[in-house]
């Protein structure tokens, strides 16, 4: 479904948990898909050991394709233009993220400019960026 | 990284939803995909990251024969030079993506990377940090851009200390 610029206004917002106690086993099933097998984000003895983290945290590439659902959630499949962000935070296991979208901008040309933000449990930005969306007449 | 073909597969679109929890039928189920604006599968939008399956230079992903970074018998499986301890890491600061059409299973993209600007900050977390951006260009069997990608990496000279 995509979105109508009839039914939109900046500052709009969506808002979605993404995940809720994030696994070890999410983050070794998000290595398994993207190839990256760092060892700092699937195996505890070399990040805690050799590295010196806490513990294995999530890949920054997790966080995003998180927060990427709530976006194509939001503005509908096959309407992203552009999407990029910062990585601000370390994203633990355990951790609760909930990815945030406001409209920033409509434009003449039927598309959206958003502000997005994803944030832990602790409401700390572990994700922030922008992303541009074609939008229905 | 080196010229190579990445093909965009369904069962790895599928795979790599999953990962990312995402349950949106458009990314297993091809009945489903062919009702929608775009009639068929898709990939999710940071799916071309995984290209890196098929990079056969890819130092992130354990070589047959080779030792391994990650732990074995003990918490490393290479030799670090005396002082380098385990501190300072690359790790990942800024991702980009602009999307030029909807990408799908059963294409071929060849991934071509250009190296862009570094740059160097001092942090108050992790010491001197080096910034290093690369471009990486998706392009269709006909050469047409599919996806571009636009990354930034970070190398600090300390681990990070994070909460």
């Amino acid at each position: 479904m995509a979105l109508r610029r009839s039914e939109l206004e900046v500052g709009s917002v969506h808002e979605q948990v993404v995940v809720e106690n994030l696994t070890r086993t999410q983050i070794v099933q998000y290595a398994g898909a993207s190839g990256d097998y760092n060892p700092l984000h699937t195996d505890e003895v070399f990040a805690t050991k050799v590295a010196g983290y806490p513990s294995v945290f999530a890949h920054g590439m997790l966080t995003m394709g998180l927060t990427g659902r709530m976006l194509t959630d939001y503005v509908g499949d096959g309407r992203l233009v552009r999407f990029g962000g910062r990585f601000r935070a370390q994203v633990w296991p355990g951790d609760d993220l909930t990815a945030r979208a406001e409209i920033t901008e409509i434009t003449g040309e039927n598309e959206v400019e958003l502000v997005i933000t994803t944030v832990n449990q602790d409401g700390a930005e572990v994700f922030t960026g922008t992303a541009t969306a074609r939008i229905d007449p | 990284m080196s010229s190579y073909e990445f093909p965009v597969e369904a069962g790895h679109i599928m795979m790599f939803a999953r990962a990312v929890g995402d349950p949106n039928p458009i990314y297993s189920d091809a009945a489903y995909a062919a009702t929608t604006e775009v009639g068929h599968v898709v990939a999710p939008p940071t799916f071309v990251q995984s290209s890196a399956q098929f990079d056969p230079d890819y130092s992130l992903r354990p070589r047959i024969g080779q030792a391994w970074f990650g732990s074995g018998k003990e918490p490393t499986g290479v030799q670090r030079a005396p002082g380098s301890g385990g501190g300072g890491t690359g790790l990942h600061a800024e991702q980009h993506f602009e999307y030029h059409r909807p990408l799908g299973p059963g294409e071929v993209l060849t991934p071509t990377l250009r190296e862009g600007e570094t740059w160097t900050k001092e942090g108050r977390r992790g010491g001197t940090m080096t910034f290093a951006e690369n471009i990486v260009e998706y392009r269709d069997a006909a050469g047409e851009l599919v996806v571009t990608a636009r990354g930034v990496g970070v190398r600090t000279s300390k681990t990070v200390e994070n909460g």
